[in-house]
């Protein structure tokens, strides 16, 4: 186990949660109702603060005065490990609810591996963390059923997220250099997310979909993005490299 | 004719961004209104904390703990359909509570309670 590969593990966490975070808090003010706005912006609240933790532990490992600030706004796109899936636009609110469940889902059985794995301060964050996602995986997953055996409008909204959105489902599942050094077993985790979907899938009346038969992307975990982060990043990095340092 | 379209920042159209295509909200009239009672903590009673629109009671739990205790304000919670509280009539209220006013004697008033029991 090299620090290297415990930086790069920490810092593709921590931009994962991050670039999903910004994505979700697009619906800020936009939720469909009231209530679901709140839902969804206390999800997003859960991701930031899972993203901070991996930020600052990333940031003491590297030292040199490191901060999680510099890690968030001063790097760039080449530089940020995030999965491909959690950059995707937010679409529809189906869209959205279906990342949601993808990713939640996914670091479900990730963390759970986190939990017992032999660093401490990754396996402390996910102890906490894997509360919100029990949590996360709860509420979108009820959504996926709610709007999958809806409304013929609700259905065909979902099997049209599903389709955009599972070609950046396969990326999960092949390890980086970094996640291989430090023992994260991918193909555990991809049985896991399956069946749990596929579970899903079924009560949802959604058409199954198989992961083998898709053509999947992947780059992210190394850096090859979407053209969606680019955009993503200038918004979120503007004030911190327009004004340095500022606080409020 | 306009042939070259410049953006300036912040006019990037939102479906050129690669961010939230907004999608008109639909009100939620079609939902029905929930009351929420919220106990906060072990050995007091549930209380009315106030009502919110849900499609089910599944999603009026979940729904009243996102909006109802982010402050930990809870450890359980109560829903149900507003439509099944039956309310007393305003106009009633003369011979509903007058009749108590001048039973003073009803009132613990003559008692002197212990400092030790709490939420009397």
């Amino acid at each position: 186990m090299t620090n290297a590969s415990l930086v790069d593990l920490t810092l593709y966490l921590a931009d994962s949660t991050l670039v999903l975070g910004q994505r979700n808090g697009d619906w800020c003010g936009h939720g469909p109702v009231l209530e679901q706005d709140i839902a969804i912006t206390n999800i997003t609240l859960d991701l930031i603060g899972q993203a901070r933790s991996f930020y600052q532990y990333a940031a003491q490992l590297i030292g040199n005065g490191c901060t999680e600030d510099q890690l968030a706004y001063w790097r760039n796109e080449r530089e940020f490990k995030n999965c491909l899936l959690c950059e995707r636009p937010n679409g529809d609110w189906a869209q959205t609810i279906l990342r949601q469940t993808f990713f939640s889902f996914y670091q479900r059985e990730l963390f759970a591996q986190l939990l017992n794995g032999n660093d401490s301060t990754l396996s402390a964050i996910a102890e906490k963390s894997l509360k919100e996602i029990s949590y996360h995986c709860r509420w979108s997953g009820e959504w996926v059923c709610r709007l999958g055996d809806g409304t013929e409008e609700s259905h065909r909204r979902l099997e049209a997220a599903t389709e955009n959105l599972w070609p950046y489902v396969g990326e999960l599942f092949i390890a980086a250099p970094y996640e291989t050094a430090m023992q994260i077993d991918t193909a555990a985790i991809k049985k896991g997310w399956s069946d749990a979907i596929d579970t899903l899938f079924t009560e949802a009346t959604l058409s199954p979909v198989s992961l083998s038969s898709t053509f999947m992307h992947t780059g992210g975990k190394t850096g090859q993005h979407t053209e969606a982060l680019g955009y993503l990043l200038a918004e979120m990095q503007y004030v911190q490299r327009s004004f340095p340092g500022c606080e409020w | 004719m306009q042939l070259i379209r410049k953006f300036y920042y912040g006019d990037i159209p939102e479906d050129a961004a690669g961010a939230a295509k907004a999608v008109p909200a639909q009100p939620a009239s079609d939902w029905p209104l929930w009351e929420v009672f919220i106990r906060s903590k072990q050995g007091l009673e549930h209380k009315h904390v106030g009502s919110l629109h849900a499609a089910d009671a599944d999603m009026a739990i979940e729904n009243a703990r996102d909006v109802y205790t982010r402050r930990s304000e809870g450890i359980s919670i109560w829903v149900v359909e507003s439509k099944h509280i039956k309310t007393s009539s305003p106009d009633a209220a003369a011979e509903l509570y007058e009749p108590a006013q001048d039973k003073i004697y009803r009132h613990p008033t003559f008692y002197d309670l212990p400092d030790e029991i709490k939420h009397m």
